[in-house]
């Protein structure tokens, strides 16, 4: 019983890890396009975003979820997106809008004597971009974003409430067909070594970044 | 004929006129020193001068080039701007250097950024890379950090990181050196040793401006000071006369709430 139900797990902890990988690929440049507009001149695109900001880090991730599931078929009869895309969708946007947040404390970190320091040297804007600012944007956001994607790794079981077969689904199930409840609580050994991974992975990251201080 | 000329500049922000007439001129190879109370205008001007703020009005003239003219409506391009103020280099009074190079990397940085839109840069990058580092590490020598070259700058005091950013100010051979009150961040007794270097520079005929509100220093360093008060220029004139024998009113009061000060 115990393989059998070690190999259901793996195969859930594969969806899991799917969903959490896309998830960062697609999130991280979007949160950059996000915080970009959270921080533009011009004031009507800032407000736009910065109310989107606020409705999506405002409701639970789990209502976004059912909204990106059902909506478009509810509002205009559209086919339903096959349910691990939705899910996909859902995620990204969630997240990209939290890591916005933390691009822009970020960015808005560096001290205006930096820019102005690389302007009066003759760099342009991106060389003051790429070669002075982005290190020290990057070392400041290690911490909160090594939390952020904890959570997120965490937040993937939100996927079973759409029936993607997630760990946790995977640990469930056994509850009905075999009337065991230990797998579920065992799904947490995956969390915990998932998550022990990527707490050594920032760790590393941080400590290479310690060479210099902001 | 003067290697800079300003004339008649004028800057507002919103509401506040800020410098209101500024007009003076620098001869090659010599110091002004700009002495005035807080709020007079000291660090609006330089940061004019350095293309960081535009003024309203009035023209910037070096070695003979405008390179600013308020009449002159053509907006001022990016990358115009970018050669312009090459002319100029300005050393803060926060340092800003940068935390993630060391010393020697902060000086050589935007002379490799600069070096790279030099048609010759691929063929003889190797030279030209060494050319930039031996440079740096002789303006490093002349600062006197010829041991700290590959420090960070938080290993760094404040007297040195002032040192590197005067060395990374230099490095793009500027036609006028600006200082924003380089010692206004600096301990007392690390005070002496920036002031030592910039005292040097002197001697070797830097031009250069230099706000500061060290009167003695401003004193001694300078072939003209400049009294600057509520955006205007009070008194300009000799050194010794302007600080120990001021004409106006207004420097006297100055001068004499410092002395009580210091
Ligand atoms: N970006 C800005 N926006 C609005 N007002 C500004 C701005 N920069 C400077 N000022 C105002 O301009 C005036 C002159 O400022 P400036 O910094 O040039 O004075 P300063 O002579 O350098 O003073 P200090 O000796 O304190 O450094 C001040 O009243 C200041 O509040
Ligand atoms: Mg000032």
């Amino acid at each position: 019983m115990f393989w059998t139900v070690t190999l259901s797990l793996m195969k859930g902890m594969l969806t899991t890890f799917q969903l959490f990988a896309l998830t960062l690929l697609f999130a991280i440049p979007l949160g950059l396009v996000v915080s970009f507009g959270s921080m533009s001149r011009f004031t009507p695109l800032r407000g736009v975003v910065k109310v989107f900001v606020w409705i999506i880090r405002g409701t639970p991730l789990m209502l976004q979820l059912l909204v990106v599931y059902y909506g478009p078929g509810l509002l205009f009869d559209w086919d339903l997106l096959p349910r691990f895309q939705a899910v996909l969708v859902a995620f990204v946007i969630n997240y990209a809008c939290y890591f916005s947040e933390i691009f822009r404390g970020g960015i808005q970190s560096i001290s205006r004597g930096q820019y102005e320091a690389g302007e009066v040297l003759g760099m342009t804007r991106s060389q003051i971009f790429f070669k002075v600012t982005l290190l020290q944007v990057i070392k400041r956001i290690v911490p909160p974003m090594s939390n952020e994607i904890i959570t997120l790794v965490k937040d993937t079981s939100l996927a079973r409430i759409i029936a993607v077969y997630e760990i946790i689904w995977n640990g469930q199930k056994f509850i009905k067909s075999d009337g065991i409840i230990w797998p579920l609580f065992y799904t947490a050994v995956f969390y915990l070594l998932f998550n022990g991974v990527l707490t050594i992975l920032f760790g590393l990251l941080e400590k290479k970044l310690d060479y210099f201080r902001v | 004929m003067a290697i800079l000329e300003v004339k008649h500049i004028c800057k507002r922000f919103d509401d506040t006129e800020v410098l209101k007439d500024i007009s003076f001129s620098l001869e090659k190879g010599q110091v002004v020193s700009i002495i005035g109370s807080s709020g007079s205008g000291k660090t609006t001007l330089l940061r004019c001068l350095n293309f960081l703020e535009q003024p309203d009005g009035g023209t910037i003239t070096v070695g003979g080039e405008v390179l600013f003219d308020g009449a002159d409506p053509s907006a001022q391009k990016e990358k115009e701007i970018r050669r312009k103020r090459l002319h100029f280099g300005l050393v803060f009074q926060s340092f800003n250097l940068f935390p993630q190079y060391t010393a020697l990397r902060n000086v050589m940085l935007a002379k490799e950024l600069l070096a790279k839109q030099r048609p010759d840069y691929k063929k003889n990058k190797k030279q030209i890379l060494s050319e930039i580092e031996e440079e740096a590490r002789n303006l490093l020598t002349q600062m006197g950090l010829e041991d700290r070259m590959d420090n960070y700058p938080y290993q760094l005091s404040g007297g040195q990181c002032q040192r590197v950013a005067i060395a990374r100010a230099l490095a793009l051979s500027p036609d006028i050196l600006c200082f924003d009150e380089p010692t206004s961040a600096l301990d007392p007794e690390l005070t002496g040793e920036v002031l030592k270097v910039i005292k040097e520079l002197a001697a070797k005929k830097t031009t250069m401006i230099i706000v500061t509100h060290e009167m003695a220093f401003a004193r001694d360093v300078a072939n003209q000071v400049i009294f600057m008060d509520d955006g205007y220029i009070v008194e300009q004139g000799d050194p010794v006369q302007v600080i120990n024998n001021p004409r106006e009113e207004r420097t006297r009061q100055f001068l004499a709430r410092f002395d009580q000060e210091n």
